[in-house]
């Protein structure tokens, strides 16, 4: 019976990431921005660890500056520092040793304007970098399920 | 015999498709330019250039551009034409097309069992990812069926089926943190042409509107999507043998319930299973089980070759059609924009 109590504790208390300060307080994310969806990092393992995400996100960043659809959000920005914080993002979510010292999604893409098939383009070449890399399907679409729910807080965002 | 249609059946699918893709030239025609999107080639293609002001360039509502969804998130089409599984319409809406585009989506599919083939075609249109409208032909061909009634050698009954379907609420790809599926509502109005069999001989009502509520829901962790429906309707097979009871009797609308699974094996391949209730409300009309109707189930296969351009494969039981169990092979070649 304790066990079962113990289980259900364990399984409530997800392993929070503590979510980045908020500089500016009129925004309230709809959705964290770190939420680790694993308690252990075979995850991550099935990513290549950090080095692989480092070399995903290479892949990622070049496809998404080719691509007409994501391209007007990355050319004038500072790559690598979005390659990164996004690897850095992954990482956490997948209960990787990183720490993640960006903004949240929701202040990081206020006034942006991403369309919904932005959005879709920038997984879409996310999901051709990682078939590149041979990252199992399902490992993908854990990563993606748990990054999907961001879409409040970075669509059509004025 | 039943050989002999099945290529006429093939290839009077393949050619609707080709007339639907045909009949939607601007869109290739605009697309030349952009869109090199997501391929899986080896090498994505150096950027050029280009300014561009961020976010400001899908807003209005842009026709005729690539619709930005994920590749079979908006299913396969249904043989009525809906956005869906084979025989369930699905709260997806059909199409590529995304809150802020137009999408469309044409269809040609054959199916043939052991008695009969069945030869289905159309169009949908999506509109910003909240309303699907379809338009959808479905040709029955009796084969030696009509032949044994006396009907000739090639009785073929014909209905045109108008869809349209709402999206009400929720986002089966989006909303992967909640459990709230998509769900939809849509209705399906069916004329059926036959005059000689379904209108004369049996007397029955030629038109029908079907009322269905679907539920969808991707579990995106799980590699898996599951659809329910629960349809009012009066359609007897499909509305193929017409609408209501014999003699004007049983008019009223009864309820048949419609699930589908899916597997999503690659990001281009999905495999499932379906399941299609039916009324069954001419049962033992004209004495026995002549007009018996069964529960449809099906395995299919689904594969996007391109972006634009998915087939379907699948083995439907179709239960009970004139006195035998009909085991059909069904085959669909889309569109989709």
């Amino acid at each position: 019976m304790i066990s079962i109590l113990l289980a259900f504790t364990l399984m409530a208390s997800q392993p929070a990431a503590a979510e980045p300060p908020i500089a500016d307080p009129s925004i309230k994310p709809h959705y964290p921005t770190l939420p680790v969806i694993t308690q252990n990092e075979h995850l991550l393992e099935q990513f290549g660890g950090k080095d692989g995400l480092t070399a995903l996100m290479d892949d990622a960043m070049n496809r998404w500056l080719a691509n007409p659809r994501t391209r007007p959000f990355f050319e004038h920005a500072d790559q690598a520092r979005i390659k990164d914080l996004l690897v850095k993002q992954f990482c956490v979510v997948m209960h990787g040793p990183c720490t993640y010292d960006g903004r949240t999604m929701a202040e990081a893409h206020r006034g942006m304007n991403v369309s919904e098939g932005s959005f879709y383009a920038l997984v879409e070449e996310l999901q051709v970098a990682m078939n590149k890399r041979h990252i199992a399907f399902n490992a993908q679409n854990r990563l993606i399920a748990a990054l999907a729910p961001m879409h409040r807080d970075i669509i059509d965002q004025k | 015999m039943l050989l002999n249609k099945i290529p006429r059946a093939a290839l009077a699918a393949l050619a609707g498709a080709a007339a639907c893709a045909l009949a939607a030239p601007a869109h290739a025609s605009q697309q030349a330019d952009a869109e090199p999107v997501a391929t899986d080639d080896a090498a994505p293609a150096k950027p050029e250039a280009q300014p561009q002001s961020p976010g400001d360039a899908s807003h209005d509502l842009m026709p005729l551009r690539n619709g930005g969804r994920l590749l079979l998130t908006g299913g396969v089409s249904t043989i009525e034409g809906a956005g869906g599984g084979g025989l369930a319409p699905w709260a997806l809406i059909g199409g590529y097309g995304t809150r802020d585009e137009f999408g469309a989506q044409a269809y040609g599919t054959g199916v043939t069992s052991e008695d009969f083939a069945l030869v289905a075609y159309g169009v949908s249109a999506n509109i910003g990812n909240r309303i699907e409208l379809s338009l959808g032909r479905q040709n029955f061909h009796l084969q030696d069926v009509g032949k044994s009634l006396g009907l000739g050698n090639d009785f073929v009954i014909s209905q045109t089926i108008i869809g349209a379907k709402v999206r009400l609420i929720g986002d089966a790809v989006l909303d992967q943190a909640s459990l709230l599926p998509q769900i939809s509502v849509g209705v399906q109005h069916k004329i059926n042409d036959d005059k000689t069999v379904v209108g004369g001989a049996l007397g029955l009502k030629r038109s029908g509107t079907d009322f269905y509520i679907a539920a969808t829901k991707l579990f995106l962790d799980k590699n898996l999507l599951i659809n329910t429906t629960l349809r009012l309707t009066k359609a007897n097979q499909y509305g193929i043998l017409g609408f209501g009871g014999l003699g004007g009797k049983d008019q009223a609308y009864k309820p048949t319930f419609e699930a589908s699974a899916a597997y999503l094996v690659t990001r281009k391949l999905a495999v499932g299973a379906e399941v299609r209730t039916k009324s069954n409300r001419l049962q033992g009309a004209l004495g026995g089980d002549s007009f018996r109707e069964d529960t449809a189930y099906d395995l299919f296969a689904a594969y996007t070759l391109s972006r634009n351009v998915s087939l379907t494969a699948a083995y439907v039981d179709l239960g009970h059609i004139a006195l035998a169990n009909q085991h059909a092979a069904y085959l669909s070649l889309q569109v989709g924009f």
